[in-house]
């Protein structure tokens, strides 16, 4: 089965070529059907490789497809990889791809650009698929690439609204940022390694020849690269912007896939950051940073996917913590778990918005707990989930990164535990202001508001019960737990977890511990946020409305936008205008009309020699021989 | 033909080519200071002949008779050129009434 890999990318890719070029002629239930038929089928070949590659554990298939590029000793096969990183990765992609799809033919039901929005979900996926299959950088590059094009057109797929536009364009131009630190990592991991595989560049990572210095420059343009595509500080403000799209769109690719490239991107080149740890270190700083930050944001923002949004930044942020401090397997499990229960409040504030007709200020909502019950309860599961509290998912998830952490360094722990706890704040808040309390939206969208439609509701409660049971997967050993993922991930972490091993491991008092008080964080932000927002019913205050220093702070973003656009958008602003008013039409264009203008110029001033008297000629010429003359004389 | 070229010799050959810039100086002056064309023309004549005098002179002096075959050439030629140049100016005559070349300072831009 693993040989016949290249279908699970090439099934999305005809699904997109149908739904693509049959868009007028096929109806809705046809193209609905193909966009997600194909991405089943994608997934149960994926299951059947999964469970090849369980049963017989081995290190890396490679999969040759065909020769892509040959020129000189440059050579790019194009083949694809499958070991357990890779076959993870293809059941998220299409597992919570497939349930997406199917939630997408609810959801965009009434929408006009029905057939466009399959087509490019299942480009989307094929691109995906496409990066974590790769068995090369350059494929994985076509990958990255192609997820960042179709995230762009998705973030703009209601692009007649001018803002949606420029939140398509933000995303596109912040990912051409990060991406142009990939693609400079490739042209030195090929100089450097002299090929662009895998397995080549990995087995020769800590080979003589290979400077330190050289291998810590390519995994920091790795990083930026990840800094881009991932969110995280300094290029994260567009993954918010992004909410633009519609939201089954935030919940596959800004939430559960296409941001965790960047994790991927480096949980696949662990043995490059490994055997350099100060790009680990810088890792670990952005990642903690960007989940504080993120965090901090979330508190106050009113637009239910904004408070979403904010969330996948922070835990992304949480995941590059876990890379930095080599808990690979960790990072990896958030990346699961974080799938399953973001794509879940994804879709279940997907869900609010549907049944609130396209409302998401959360200031208008509330007590929706009896209209929308499903939504109601499979996002309380994918809450207490993200908050970090046992036995659901992203405790477990949650807890080994942190544990690596105060492994690690103390102050990582502290930091990420306080970040546990504003995520836990800010996901009941926004659960308690959507669902308890009294309704306070308009009457006619009280009236209106309805639970949505089975296609909906049976995602969301696939996703609540992963979402709850996610953790199974990767119970550590002090719990009694087997640690299945870590074994099953174990030979593509083999390197980095040899290199990098230190001391005993921690003893399970101080495990206990560690879980002991990031979950008391969380509960007792869980009890402010039921006295704040559930019990005393507190709204938040209107746009403009008075808010203390630091509410306003966090509610303006931090002010990052307006920094950036102060700090680079400005002076670039200033710079083309000075090119164009000064250098262009007084430079460029002043030479060229210059010339122009010269020449007519001179031509009017000669044009008055030509007077037509004869006479005036004859003296002229006279003298012109006369000259000619001399000229010859002196010269002899 | 002998006598001739020792005719020619009996005079030095400064003379000639002096006599023939004054001629040509004359010619040339008459072109530039007279206003009527028919007058122009033959200024023009005088400096072709003063040309073709000392094209005589030298051939003369240097025993070359190609000189006087193109002194055959200049005189056809000059020939040609005044019964074109006097139809111009019989024609501008007609029709301007005057042969004054200041008055034909048309001839510009």
């Amino acid at each position: 089965m693993i040989a016949l890999v290249w279908l699970v990318p090439l099934l999305p890719l005809i699904g997109f070529l149908v739904n693509g070029l049959g868009r007028n002629v096929l109806s809705k239930g046809v193209l609905g059907f193909i966009g997600s038929a194909v991405v089943l089928g994608s997934f149960i070949i994926s299951v059947l490789i999964f469970n090849e590659l369980h049963s017989s554990p081995q290190a890396a298939h490679v999969i040759p497809l065909f020769d892509w590029i040959q020129a000189g000793n440059f050579k790019v096969p194009f083949s694809f990889q499958v070991d357990g990183l890779s076959a993870i990765m293809l059941l998220i992609i299409t597992g919570i791809g497939f349930l997406i799809h199917v939630y997408s033919t609810g959801y965009m039901h009434y929408d006009a650009g029905f057939a466009k929005f399959f087509a490019y979900l299942n480009l989307f996926i094929f691109f995906m698929l496409l990066l974590v299959l790769g068995s090369n950088y350059v494929v994985m590059f076509i990958g990255w690439e192609g997820v960042g094009l179709c995230s762009y057109l998705l973030i703009g797929f209601w692009f007649t609204n001018s803002a949606y536009a420029s939140a398509a364009k933000k995303a596109f131009v912040m990912n051409r940022i990060g991406d142009l630190g990939f693609l400079i990592a490739v042209f030195l991991i090929f100089t450097t390694f002299g090929s662009i595989e895998f397995t080549e560049v990995f087995s020769k990572a800590d080979g003589p020849g290979i400077g330190a210095g050289m291998l810590t420059l390519i995994t920091i343009l790795l990083f930026v690269g990840a800094t881009g595509k991932s969110a995280q500080v300094p290029l994260f403000t567009w993954l918010p912007d992004a909410m633009a799209g519609p939201t089954p769109v935030s919940a596959l690719i800004h939430a559960a896939t296409m941001v965790t490239a960047g994790i991927y991107m480096i949980a696949r080149s662990n043995i490059l950051f490994t055997l350099a740890p100060y790009t680990l270190d810088i890792v670990a700083v952005i990642g903690i940073v960007t989940a504080l930050l993120a965090a901090a944001i979330a508190i106050t923002q009113t637009d239910i996917k904004k408070v979403l949004a904010y969330s996948t930044v922070s835990q992304l942020g949480y995941m590059f913590l876990g890379l930095g401090v080599g808990a690979f397997t960790g990072s990896f499990f958030h990346v699961i778990t974080h799938a399953f229960f973001k794509a879940l409040l994804f879709l279940g504030a997907g869900s609010v918005i549907h049944g609130m007709s396209n409302e998401q200020d959360m200031r208008l909502m509330g007590g929706l707990r009896s209209k929308l019950p499903v939504t109601f309860w499979t996002m309380l599961a994918g809450t207490i989930a993200i908050a970090g509290l046992p036995p659901f998912s992203g405790f477990f998830s949650k807890d080994e990164i942190l544990a690596h952490a105060y492994e690690h360094n103390k102050l990582l722990w502290v930091l990420g535990v306080i970040g546990a706890m504003l995520t836990s704040f800010y996901m009941f808040r926004m659960l308690f202001l959507t669902f308890s309390g009294k309704f306070r939206g308009t009457h006619e969208q009280e009236h209106h508001a309805h639970e949505s439609p089975s296609s909906m509701t049976i995602p969301l409660v696939i996703l609540a019960i992963l979402s709850v049971a996610g953790g199974l997967l990767n119970v550590p050993e002090a719990l009694g737990g087997s640690q299945w993922l870590h074994e099953f991930l174990s030979p593509v972490f083999a390197a980095s977890t040899a290199s990098a091993a230190h001391g005993e491991p921690m003893d399970h008092a101080t495990e206990f511990m560690l879980m002991a008080i990031s979950v008391g964080g969380a509960l007792v932000s869980l009890v402010i946020a039921y006295f704040r927002y559930g019990k005393s019913g507190h709204v938040p205050a209107p746009d403009f409305g008075p808010r203390s220093f630091f509410a306003k702070l966090s509610y303006h973003k931090f002010y990052i936008d307006e920094f950036y656009d102060a700090l680079i958008r400005k002076p670039l602003d200033a710079v083309s205008g000075f090119l164009f008013s000064v250098v262009d039409k007084t430079g460029i264009d002043g030479l060229v009309n210059g010339l122009g203008k010269g020449t007519v110029e001179t031509s009017k001033g000669l044009r008055l020699l030509q007077t037509g008297n004869i006479g005036f000629y004859i003296f002229m010429m006279v003298i012109g021989i006369l000259a000619i003359l001399v000229y010859s004389f002196i010269k002899i | 033909m002998q006598d001739i070229v020792k005719t020619i010799q009996g005079v030095p050959l400064n003379h000639y080519i002096l006599l023939s810039a004054i001629i040509f100086s004359i010619g040339v002056t008459g072109v530039l200071i007279r206003r009527n064309a028919i007058v122009i023309f033959m200024s023009v004549e005088l400096m072709l002949n003063a040309v073709n005098l000392l094209l005589t002179a030298f051939s003369a002096f240097s025993n070359d008779p190609a000189g006087q075959v193109f002194v055959f050439f200049i005189m056809a030629l000059a020939a040609a050129e005044v019964a074109v140049g006097l139809a111009i100016i019989v024609m501008i005559y007609r029709n301007t009434n005057t042969i004054d070349i200041n008055v034909m300072n048309r001839l510009k831009w």
